[in-house]
Parts: structure tokens; C-alpha cells; sequence
């Protein structure tokens, strides 16, 4: 069946004479729903339509016909064209008008990925995508499905400072669950990369307490992590799961990671020799897991987290001591670890050259700055923010009808206080 | 006997200051029986009366180590056996002796078969006796059919049947006297088998009955009540009820324990546990408990010596009495655990009062070596029970005193970051399960 040229026309008119405003948008909507199936077969012919439009004024029915042009099996030439067009599209595209089809916006962006991935230049999807996010999400608190895709591209393609903005944005809606849990565990991933461990922890927590039915391989890469970090982080792991961590989690995570609670028992000895022996038995079942670099991390934690007990017992010691402590091979090896650690901020120190000895010195802050109040008020604001939250929430669910309707079930059939029976069922 | 005499001479003297201050009875020599010297295994026994005496004999004669003195506690507790009934104990012993004593101290299979013989006529006849008194529903004689029961199990031996007949004497138990009797015997088995969960039971039990508590009863209950919180390694319960038995205990408990063990464990478990005031309110100027270390005075030295911060002469007197002390059935698993909280509580003692500590002289008064002392008190301050830092190079301990302010500001920065993060969190999964919630009732409709 061939479309004629006079249902073309009239589709580009439609475009055209109805993108003004809301009302005249929904409308339109519905008439390019009616005409997908048309759009589809004739895919191949619909590419010099979209010379005719205009993508920031007529971004819907732009959307719908790029959709599905490029719904077609592409070959590598064609690629490349393909990747810049949607490129373009989606910098310039008006938000509200993509917001009413997001599945068609989703498709697009989605094959935008794998064009970029099959071209092996994963940079070049990085800036659209984050656009691409920007002008889907209704506000910065919602999780869409391409924040995983997202966060991949920026580790394929190292970008992680760009990742690492987009993680500062606090998440509290979410569409898919699965999109959770990518996000998290990819975000994890690259908090690592840029060594920031306590942001890492809580994304990887939120994976692995996250309310699941069934367990998912996700939650159990993130529990493997999440062991590996918590140990360099915190310099210990808790096996015993939060209350709220869904019981099929905490009945099936921890078989699939005995080698790394393994290593959780030698690193509670306090050893480096216990570690290391426990790294070499495991080091296939790390090193299938790509965690072998996060493993050597683990290990050399151990150092930092023995000269910092040390802070706590002595003012000063000497560099043979702190050695033989640490069970490092020679002062000198002390002497380098503790001016990493001094460098880095872990430990207040200063080395005594001449004597061989480290004095070690208290934490210089002493809470009485213009910073210090700064960034006391600013938590006290962002607290107060979230218990609002917390209270509206709690509102709206006191007014849902099914949650009144199951409360009202399992309530005492009469109030002691009133003679009316309470009523177990809300008619609406 | 002579020889021991003269070298314990000196100590005599002493002995006989004090000996007007006590007012018991009996005639027994003021010999401290646990001092520093090697033990005099028949003074000690003779503290001792029952079955708890072989035991005792038994349990020196397997940990002693030298044979002289194996010997002779092998050869009383033959002795003793031989005036009781207990054939297999009997052959225990004559097994352990193993003709090491000479003919004297053989297996008699004459009097073992004897023995054995009477035991069974015995058994007969009491259970005849308390077949007619069941079927004749007499209360009082069924009590005491039981109880004779108990005793006759008891002297041949069979500690879990001697209990199992005590207790069943409870459901015929008509007056308070009758159920302080039962609890008391049911306390005697369960510390002879050992199990101490019932001690206490049993003494919960006695002291509530009413009345007919007389003050020897309730020294005995104490007793029990503290030999249970030992063996639970509760040595701050242990040492107060320890502390809370009266002077009327006398040698009326013999068969369980002596008053010089109560002040031993006593002392112990109070130096281990109690703190400074604790220690001298209710060990020093306890007048009651002061007839008790009257017997043991070794004991009644460290203990001023601890409480006036001679460290080196109290745990000098400690490491002489330890020898003996671990020859005590109930003091043996326990004696390193005391010692070693007798020894941290010392160092941390004589590190309080001070900013700053030259360890030289802490070790001189330690009598022990500044590496050493150095080791022991990192560990201390690890656990977080002295609070100060190790100057290693000047070897200098300078007391630390954690900053308030500063303290306070990082725990509330701390606290409000964990509260941010579990707040989102929860709202996070919230979210999810409404999701959930609502995907399965789109499903459903």
C-alpha cells in the first residue's frame, strides 16, 4: 500500500497546525497514535519529511516520524548519520511535547546508545543522554529508564566527573525497579572510579536493601561490591542485614559471596598477612568478578587502618616501631605510608627525620569557623526539607483509599470509644 | 606434720594476736591453711566433711604435680572412702594409688563386696518401706521414705538418682522447714554434679518461703547463691553475695564449702570486679566479713595492699598464692581470669590519679619491664579502659581527656548525615513498594 502523497501532506499539516499549545497537542497526539502503524511500513520513505519540520516547534510529530524512520535495521554508514540526526533532535526538542510520548522518546534514545556503542565511541553519547535525561524527567527527584544507560555510557566512556553530577541529584521516584537498581550499582561503580567511597556505600546499600521479591544478579554484584567497599571505607562489614532488606535477599545473598565474607574474617584479624593469603585462594573468583582492583584496595586499607589505631594509642612512636606494628618490611616503607596518609588527610602527623620518630597530632578542627556554621545551617535546612517531605508523604498515604481499605480490615470490628461499627470497607 | 610446724612458726604468732578476736569454739589450730607455702593437704582437708572432702582430695591428687603430695591425698581420700559406702569411687581410687602405697592401700574386694551386699539388702528394704507408706498415702512418711532414698543414693555415689529422689520429696512437703530441707540437699547434689543453673534455682526457691529461715540457713543460701555466680563467671555477683554471708556460717557447711573459700573467693572476685569505694566499703570496713579474712591472712594483706596502692607486694602475695589456689575445684577454671582482671584493674588504679606517668618508675613499681608495661598498657587503652597516650620515645603515659566540644560538633555533624541518608533511603523504597503495590493492583483489575 502506498501512501500517497496527499495523507503525507496531510500529515505534515496536522504537525504543523497543531503544535501551538496543550490542548491542540493532545489531539495531535491521538492522531499520530492512529497513524503509527501507517508510519511503520512506510519507514523508509519518511526521511525527507522531516526537512519540513521544524524539531523545537514540532517536536512531537518530529518525534514520531524520526521514531520511526530509524525503527529500520541500519547498516555502519548509515550509523553514523543516524547518531547525529537524533543528536540534534534532542538537543533542540521542546521538553512538554517529548513528555507526552515517552516511550517513543525512550526508543530513540535507547538506539542512540546502541548506535554509539556499535561505533565503539561511547563519548559521543554522553552529552546527549544527559540532555536527553534533563528534558525527561518531570523534576530532578524522578528516575527515568535512561539514567542507566546513562550511567554506562559515562563508565564505557570514563567520563565520571559528568556521572558524578548527576548522582548528586537525590532520587525519590522511580519507574522500573530494575532502572533502580542499574542506576545504583552503575553509579556505584563509577563513585568508586572517583574514590568516593560513602557515596558508593549508600548507592550500593540501596541495591541491596531494596525491597525485591525475587533476587536479582544485579543485587548480587552490587552485595560483592558493596562487601569491598564497606571494607575499605569503614574497615569492617556488618553481616547481619537492616531489618527493612527483603527476606530474599537475606536469605540468598550471601551464598553467592562466600569468597568475599571469606575475606571479611581475615581482614577482622587485623593481619595483612591473613589478608593476603585469603586474596591468593580467591583470586580467580575476584578476578572473574572484575574486582581485582578493588580487592588490592581492600588490602592496602589494612595499612592505613592499623597506623590509624596506632593515632589512637600513642603521641609518639618511632618509625621501626610502627613497622614491626603494621608488620611492614622497613622504616622506611613506614615512612612512606604514613606521608601518603598525611598527604591524603587520613592521620595528623609530623615525621621527625633526625630521630626516626612520627609525633602524632590532634585534629586541628576546631568547629569555630564561618564554614563550620555554613555547613551546620545548610544540613539543618536540608533536614528540615526532607522531614516535610516525610510528613506530605505520610499524609497522601493516610488518604489512599487501598491502604485505608486493608487498615480498615484488620481493625477491632467495634471502637470502644463510639457505638458505631467501623466500617471495613471505603465505598468512593 | 612437725617439720611443717616450725617453718610455719612465725606466722603462728600472729595468728595467736587474733586468735581472741574470734569467738568460735572450736579448737582447730589458727593455721592459715591457704598461704604462699606449699599446701598442707591434711589441714585443708580437715576443713572439709562428706563426699565434697574426697572430691577435693581427688582433684589435688590429679593437678598437684608432685608426687609426695599426690600420694597423700591419694591415701586420705582411701581413707575416707573406706568410712563411706561408695564402692566405685572406692575402686577410682585404689586404681589411681595403684600400689604405690603399699599393701595397706589395695583393692579390699572383700569389703567392696560387702559394701555392695548391704547396699542391696538396703535398697530392698527401703523400697519395700516406701511402697507401704505410698499405698498408705501418709504425706510425712512418704517424705521421708523419699528422702531416705536420696541419702542412701547419695553415699553409693548415684548423684543423678539421689537428686531425681530429693526433688519428688517436694510434692509432700508440708511445712517450710521440710522445703528449706529439700532445697538445701537438692543445692548439695547440684553443686556436686555441677550443675549450677539449679543451685540457683534452688536457692531462689528457699529464700522465698516465708519463715523458718534461720541466719546459719540463709549464710548457707549465700553460699550456694555466690559458688553459682562464680562458676558463671559473674564475679561481681559472686563476690558480693560472698561478702553478704554472715559470721554464723561457721563450720556448719562443711560439706560444700569452708568460711576460709568464702573469704577467698570472696576477696577475689571482689578485687577483680569491684571498683575503688565499692572495694573499701564493703570489703575493708566490712566487719562482718572482717571474721572471715581473719583465717586467711595472706588474703587480708594484698587486699590493703591494693587499696593503698602497694601494687608490687599485692601481686607479689598473688603470685604466691596462685600454686594453691589452683588446686581448688570451684577457684581452678577461674583463677587466670581474676588474676589477670586483678592486674589490668592495678595498672589502670595507678594511671588515674596522674596527667602524666614516667613509665620507668611505673614498671619498678610493677616490678616488671618497660617494653612489657608498655605492651599491656596499649592494650588497655585499645579497650578504652585508661584513657591517655604513650609517649614512646620519652616513655612518658600523659592522660587524655577527650575534648567535649569538639566531640559533641562531630557527633551531630555525623548523626545528621545518617539521618539524611536513612531518611532518603526509606523514602527511596517507599516508592518502590507503592510501585509494587500498584503494578500488581493494575494486574489484578
Amino acid at each position: 500500500m502506498n501512501l500517497s502523497m496527499s495523507s503525507v501532506e496531510s500529515l505534515v499539516a496536522q504537525i504543523h497546525g497543531l503544535s501551538s499549545n496543550i490542548g491542540e497537542l493532545t489531539q495531535l497526539r491521538n492522531y499520530l497514535k492512529q497513524c503509527d502503524d501507517l508510519l511503520r511500513t512506510e519507514s523508509t520513505r519518511l526521511a525527507p519529511l522531516l526537512t519540513e519540520l521544524d524539531p523545537s516547534v514540532h517536536s512531537l510529530g518530529y518525534l514520531y516520524i524520526l521514531e520511526a524512520c530509524t525503527s529500520a535495521p541500519i547498516s555502519k554508514d548509515q550509523a553514523n548519520k543516524l547518531v547525529l540526526s537524533v543528536a540534534r533532535f534532542i538537543n533542540v526538542c521542546a521538553a512538554e511535547q517529548i513528555r507526552l510520548a515517552p516511550e517513543k522518546f525512550i526508543s530513540i534514545c535507547k538506539r542512540l546508545m546502541l548506535q554509539v556503542m556499535l561505533l565503539e565511541d561511547p563519548m559521543r553519547g554522553v552529552a546527549p543522554l544527559l540532555t536527553s535525561i534533563r528534558k525527561l524527567q518531570s523534576s530532578t527527584e524522578q528516575l527515568t529508564t535512561l539514567h542507566p544507560d546513562f550511567m554506562l555510557l559515562c563508565l564505557l566512556s570514563k567520563c565520571y566527573k559528568i556521572g558524578l553530577s548527576v548522582l548528586e541529584d537525590d532520587i525519590f521516584e522511580v519507574d522500573l525497579p530494575r532502572d533502580l537498581f542499574l542506576y545504583c550499582y552503575y553509579g556505584g561503580m563509577i563513585c568508586i572510579g572517583q574514590k568516593q567511597f560513602r557515596k558508593a556505600l549508600e548507592l550500593l546499600h540501596n541495591v541491596v536493601t531494596a525491597p525485591m521479591p525475587i533476587i536479582s544478579a544485579i543485587a548480587v554484584e552490587a552485595y560483592k561490591k558493596y562487601i569491598l567497599v564497606s571494607l575499605i571505607h569503614l574497615g569492617q562489614f556488618a553481616t547481619s542485614f537492616p531489618k527493612y532488606t527483603s527476606s530474599a535477599a537475606q536469605r540468598n545473598l550471601k551464598n553467592f559471596s562466600q569468597s568475599y565474607l571469606e575475606l571479611v574474617n581475615s581482614y577482622s584479624t587485623g593481619k595483612v598477612s591473613e589478608v593476603e593469603k585469603c586474596v591468593e585462594i580467591y583470586k580467580d573468583t575476584f578476578g572473574s568478578d572484575n574486582n581485582l582492583g578493588l580487592v588490592k584496595q581492600v588490602v592496602s586499607s589494612m595499612y592505613k587502618r592499623n597506623i590509624q589505631r596506632l593515632t589512637q594509642t600513642y603521641l609518639t612512636l618511632s618509625l621501626q616501631d610502627i613497622a614491626n606494628t603494621v608488620q611492614l618490611n622497613s622504616p622506611k616503607e613506614a615512612e612512606m605510608h604514613v606521608l601518603q596518609m598525611i598527604q591524603e588527610g587520613d592521620i595528623y602527623a609530623t615525621i621527625n627525620q633526625k630521630d626516626g620518630m612520627v609525633r602524632f597530632l590532634e585534629d586541628p578542627e576546631q568547629y569555630k569557623t564561618c564554614e563550620m556554621i555554613e555547613r551546620l545551617d545548610f544540613s539543618i535546612q536540608r533536614i528540615m526539607r526532607l522531614s516535610k517531605k516525610l510528613t506530605t508523604m505520610n499524609e497522601v498515604m493516610s488518604c489512599d483509599p487501598s491502604y485505608l481499605g486493608k487498615v480498615g480490615k484488620e481493625r477491632q470490628r467495634f471502637d470502644y470509644d463510639d457505638f458505631y461499627t467501623v466500617p471495613s470497607k471505603f465505598t468512593i | 606434720m612437725e617439720a611443717e610446724d616450725d617453718a610455719a612458726g612465725a606466722i603462728i604468732g600472729d595468728e595467736e594476736i587474733y586468735a581472741n578476736v574470734r569467738d568460735e569454739t572450736d579448737s582447730q589450730r589458727h593455721r592459715p591453711i591457704i598461704s604462699g607455702e606449699q599446701l598442707d593437704v591434711e589441714a585443708y582437708a580437715a576443713l572439709y566433711t562428706g563426699r565434697t572432702k574426697t572430691t577435693r582430695l581427688l582433684f589435688i591428687a590429679d593437678k598437684c604435680g608432685a608426687p609426695s603430695m599426690e600420694l597423700e591425698a591419694l591415701r586420705m581420700a582411701y581413707d575416707e572412702i573406706k568410712k563411706g559406702e561408695n564402692t566405685q569411687l572406692f575402686r577410682e581410687v585404689v586404681g589411681k594409688i595403684n600400689g604405690r602405697l603399699g599393701p595397706n592401700y589395695a583393692l579390699d574386694d572383700a569389703w567392696a563386696d560387702a559394701v555392695d551386699r548391704r547396699a542391696e539388702l538396703k535398697k530392698d528394704k527401703l523400697e519395700n518401706e516406701l511402697n507401704a507408706y505410698r499405698t498408705n498415702l501418709i504425706k510425712e512418711s512418704i517424705r521421708m521414705g523419699y528422702n531416705d532414698f536420696g541419702d542412701f543414693y547419695y553415699a553409693h555415689g548415684q548423684l543423678g538418682e539421689a537428686f531425681k529422689n530429693y526433688v519428688r520429696t517436694r510434692d509432700y512437703c508440708t511445712t517450710s522447714k521440710h522445703i528449706i530441707h529439700m532445697c538445701l540437699n537438692a543445692i548439695l547434689l547440684s553443686i556436686e554434679m555441677g550443675q549450677f543453673t539449679h543451685v540457683t534455682s534452688y536457692v531462689g526457691k528457699a529464700e522465698q518461703t516465708a519463715d523458718g529461715l534461720d541466719p546459719v540457713t540463709i549464710a548457707k543460701l549465700r553460699c550456694a547463691a555466690g559458688l553459682s555466680h562464680l562458676e558463671g563467671k559473674k564475679y561481681k555477683l559472686a563476690a558480693r553475695k560472698f561478702l553478704e554471708v554472715g559470721p554464723e556460717l561457721g563450720n556448719n557447711y562443711t560439706e560444700v564449702i569452708s568460711p576460709q573459700d568464702v573469704a577467698t573467693y570472696g576477696s577475689l572476685c571482689a578485687l577483680a570486679s569491684f571498683d575503688r569505694s565499692e572495694l573499701k566499703s564493703k570489703v575493708i570496713d566490712n566487719t562482718n566479713f572482717r571474721n572471715f579474712l581473719e583465717l586467711v591472712p595472706e588474703i587480708r594483706e594484698l587486699i590493703n595492699d591494693f587499696h593503698t596502692s602497694h601494687y608490687a607486694s599485692c601481686l607479689e602475695y598473688l603470685g604466691n598464692l596462685k600454686t594453691n589456689l589452683l588446686l581448688d575445684i570451684h577457684l581452678h577454671d577461674h583463677v587466670e581470669t581474676l588474676y589477670e582482671q586483678i592486674r589490668s584493674k592495678a595498672l589502670i588504679q595507678y594511671t588515674l590519679p596522674f596527667v602524666s606517668v614516667d613509665l620507668n618508675m611505673m614498671a619498678n613499681a610493677f616490678n616488671t619491664s618497660v617494653t612489657g608495661l608498655e605492651k599491656e598498657l596499649e592494650a588497655l587503652i585499645t579497650n578504652d579502659q585508661i584513657q591517655a597516650r604513650i609517649d614512646s620515645h620519652n616513655k612518658i603515659l600523659y592522660a587524655r581527656h577527650a575534648d567535649q566540644r569538639n566531640g559533641t560538633f562531630q557527633r551531630v555533624l555525623q548523626t545528621g548525615n545518617e539521618f539524611d541518608r536513612e531518611l532518603r533511603a526509606m523514602l527511596l523504597r517507599a516508592n518502590l513498594i507503592k510501585h509494587d503495590y500498584n503494578l500488581k493492583a493494575a494486574r489484578k483489575h
